[in-house]
């Protein structure tokens, strides 16, 4: 208790069960009327019955939340975590009126406690307090596919930070960012590593994993993509999604019309949606910020709506489908291959299963968003991407330095919308079938979440946002609806943490005095 | 060197946005080797002769000849980015411009962008490793360190340019615009913001820019110690006019320039400068 000693509470009392009290005036005057009241059907007739004792706990946990957040915040933390024991002790074990009220009990004891030990620097109780929140929700959601493993990743995550966390900078956040930097070039390597073994990790057998991974690399890779535009470039792209579209119905028609196999498609789709990011740039040459957005935004459903309504092309609404998966350098992922050829499974003399054909997709995204990474960053140490960075910083300078900004914005919407045309020949070849639904405006969103929320311009943040983004959500698909309103909840404790992003720090591309770290 | 042709002739430039006449009737010349100031009371057009000479304005009426590699350039028919890739004209910023997110070797890395470009095949001979763009690179941090060294940035080198202080932001500017290897230097307002001691040093810089590397440098200015001390040539503005033109001593006792400045009193207004 080294820390309640350097610095002796001083409670305001009376002000803090005032503020408390306030905010259970205000929960409760929003829950009489939404939980208060409810009308049911019995028997064909409508009445009205009340729920006061809902109200009535849920007011009285807003009331010791308030309190105990507050309390902590006057670094007060033995009270605080008291209650947050009794509160999680009580869900436990007694029954409540509604599961709901259950699941607030125990996930607000939890992180009362949890926030009492990141700011109090308990570091290893931080981390007892994310595992038993995982096991809070645990018990009340019923996951089919709890994950121990995973919980175990972020306690020692929350650990790690709480234990870098320098002592003028309490968030977890910072703590996690300064530690980062530092191991950033081993963890690059392990990620790698561990990235080739996955689909062979004894926890992270079977279909679905190896589905959702390739889910998460494809996010990867197009947030690696976006990231030319926006995050080097600073071109607020809100219509990526049109080029991974360009990028899916080249290879789709393609391998329909002519034939061609995915290899010689792939290079086309990135071509064709290269090409379409010099038709996007040209008119957008002068805009910027707000506007610029606003015409890729309007470029992005253009695209969706040409596809839809050209149906003698595109097949319209019903989508392409019959799309020809990829081979193995020539060797198909089929049971029974067509007379005359052998199949993946024949040749390497093992026994069939679909598995070999994703597991064989998901190698191929990966060293997909590799390619894309390792070009992005050769890119910023070359005369191109230091130009696009100092672009994004301030076009003017640009001009007055003989920069040409007509060609500087070209290449970047030009590169960027090249991985996007990768991606998409990826996606199709992955579905077998493609339709305009699949390039809506949510999905340029997501892709941009995935960047912003990741920290502009950095790679690594964009690995961590399409996790927890895109995997995340995949993993806990069994709260339904639920999913969506934790989506945006994560976004919002991003923003409100670390508004630049999630890891957003810029390296210098060359150093003068090398080995002097700043 | 006053017998060659001038490094930068302005001949009649005017400027009109709508009905106001920023400036008016405009000519004077730039020579290499030598300082001109440019000044004036607020507003009297000193910035927008700027603009239009580095291409952020396209002038009204006039020909702005710049004179780089034995050939005659006209400005005001160039792109903007080509007037400092081409004609050799760099400029700093009133409100300083450096790349605040990007480190301060950086900056001065990417004002090379042009020699860099051509000697990594435009990046696309480089992305794969080939080619002498490893060289050039080092040639490039060279220059850079050199000019850090002028500009006393050398400790810095590694630092955000953002977070440098603002009298250290206007020596990144000018060692940056050094680094595109201009002919003509136009700096606007250097001194502002600075306080005595950064405005002898910024002094001495200027004089050994001019004196070493034998380029023309072009200067708005509003600090008279600076003007007086430095220029050897003067040229002063008065909505959009030119009023008096001529060496520093000249101009200090031009009835007309001190009109501009005092209304009509005959005071000693420079004498601070001297």
């Amino acid at each position: 208790m080294a820390s309640l000693a350097a610095a002796p509470p001083r409670i305001v009392v009376a002000a803090t069960i005032k503020e408390a009290l306030m905010t259970a005036f205000v929960s409760a005057a929003l829950l009489v009327p939404l939980v208060g009241f409810r009308i049911t059907n019995r028997g064909g007739d409508q009445f009205l019955d009340t729920r006061w004792a809902e109200v009535a706990i849920a007011v009285g946990l807003v009331f010791l939340g308030r309190l105990c957040l507050n309390l902590v915040n006057q670094r007060v933390f033995f009270i605080p975590t008291l209650v947050g024991l009794v509160v999680l002790g009580i869900g436990f074990f007694i029954s409540f009126p509604s599961e709901f009220l259950k699941t607030i009990a125990l996930c607000g004891g939890a992180v009362v406690i949890l926030r009492a030990a990141v700011v109090g620097r308990y570091w290893h109780v931080s981390g007892i307090g994310f595992t038993v929140l995982s096991a809070g929700l645990y018990q009340v959601s019923s996951l089919e596919t709890f994950n121990w493993s995973l919980v175990g990743i972020g306690a020692l995550i929350i650990c790690c930070a709480g234990y870098f966390a320098k002592e003028n900078a309490s968030e977890i956040g910072d703590g996690f960012a300064d530690g980062y930097r530092k191991a950033l070039p081993w963890l690059a390597s392990a990620l790698i590593v561990f990235a080739l073994l996955l689909p062979f990790l004894p926890f992270f057998e079977g279909r679905r994993n190896i589905d959702i991974a390739i889910l998460v690399l494809t996010y990867i890779m197009l947030g690696w993509g976006l990231n030319i535009v926006v995050g080097l470039a600073g071109l607020l792209d809100l219509g990526y999604v049109a080029f991974y579209a360009v990028g899916a119905y080249s290879y789709a028609l393609l391998a329909a019309a002519f034939d061609f196999s995915f290899w010689v498609c792939l290079p086309l789709a990135g071509v064709f949606a290269g090409f379409f990011g010099i038709i996007l740039g040209f008119p957008v040459l002068r805009l910027r910020g707000d506007y610029l957005a606003i015409v890729t935004l309007g470029f992005g459903e253009m695209i969706r709506v040409i596809l839809l309504n050209w149906v003698s092309f595109t097949n319209g609404p019903d989508g392409v489908s019959g799309i020809p998966r990829p081979s193995f350098f020539g060797l198909e992922f089929k049971r029974y291959p067509p007379e005359g050829t052998e199949s993946f499974h024949q040749f390497f003399g093992l026994e069939y299963s679909s598995v070999h054909r994703v597991i064989f997709l998901y190698y191929l995204i990966l060293i997909l968003a590799l390619i894309t990474n390792y070009f992005t960053r050769r890119i910023r140490t070359l005369p191109v991407g230091r130009a696009w960075e100092a672009m994004r910083e301030d076009e003017i300078a640009c001009r007055s330095l003989g920069i040409n900004p007509r060609n500087t914005k070209l290449s970047a919407f030009a590169i960027g919308a090249m991985f996007g045309g990768f991606a998409g020949a990826f996606f199709a070849t992955r579905q077998g079938f493609i339709s305009p639904e699949s390039f809506t405006f949510l999905e340029s969103a997501i892709i941009l979440a995935v960047v912003v929320l990741g920290g502009m311009g950095s790679q690594m943040g964009v690995v961590l946002a399409a996790v927890v983004l895109i995997g995340l959500p995949e993993y806990i698909r069994d709260l339904q609806e639920y999913r969506m309103l934790a989506f945006g909840a994560g976004m919002v404790l991003i923003m409100t943490w670390r508004p630049r992003g999630l890891l957003a720090h810029r390296d210098p591309t060359i150093r003068l005095n090398a080995g002097k770290s700043s | 060197m006053s017998g060659d042709a001038p490094l930068l002739n302005v001949e009649h430039l005017t400027m009109r946005f709508g009905g106001l006449v920023a400036i008016d009737d405009l000519s004077f010349t730039a020579a290499t080797r030598q300082i001109t100031a440019i000044i004036g009371p607020n507003g009297a057009g000193k910035t927008t002769v700027f603009n239009c000479l580095t291409g952020f304005y396209k002038p009204t009426v006039g020909r702005l000849t710049m004179m780089r590699n034995g050939r005659p350039w006209l400005l005001e028919q160039l792109e903007d980015y080509r007037i400092s890739r081409d004609a050799g004209v760099a400029r700093t910023f009133q409100n300083i411009r450096v790349f605040p997110e990007m480190s301060v070797l950086e900056n001065l890395i990417v004002a090379q962008h042009d020699k860099l470009m051509k000697a990594s095949g435009y990046s696309a001979i480089a992305l794969f490793g080939i080619g002498g763009y490893r060289a050039a690179e080092r040639e490039a941090v060279e220059l850079a360190r050199y000019w850090l060294e002028r500009v006393d940035l050398l400790a810095e080198a590694d630092d955000d340019a953002g977070s440098l202080s603002y009298g250290a932001q206007r020596r990144l500017e000018i060692a940056r615009a050094m680094c595109t290897d201009p002919a003509l230097l136009c700096l606007d307002e250097p001194a502002a913001g600075l306080n005595p001691r950064e405005t002898g040093e910024l002094n001495k810089l200027l004089a050994e820019i001019r004196d070493e590397h034998g380029i023309g440098l072009l200067l708005i200015e509003h600090d008279m110690s600076v003007v007086m001390e430095m220029s050897d040539h003067v040229i002063v503005l008065d909505y959009g006019r030119k009023i008096s033109d001529g060496t520093p001593e000249q101009v200090r006792n031009d009835p007309a320039v001190i009109r501009a400045y005092l209304g009509q009193e005959e005071d000693a207004v420079y004498g601070e400068g001297a």
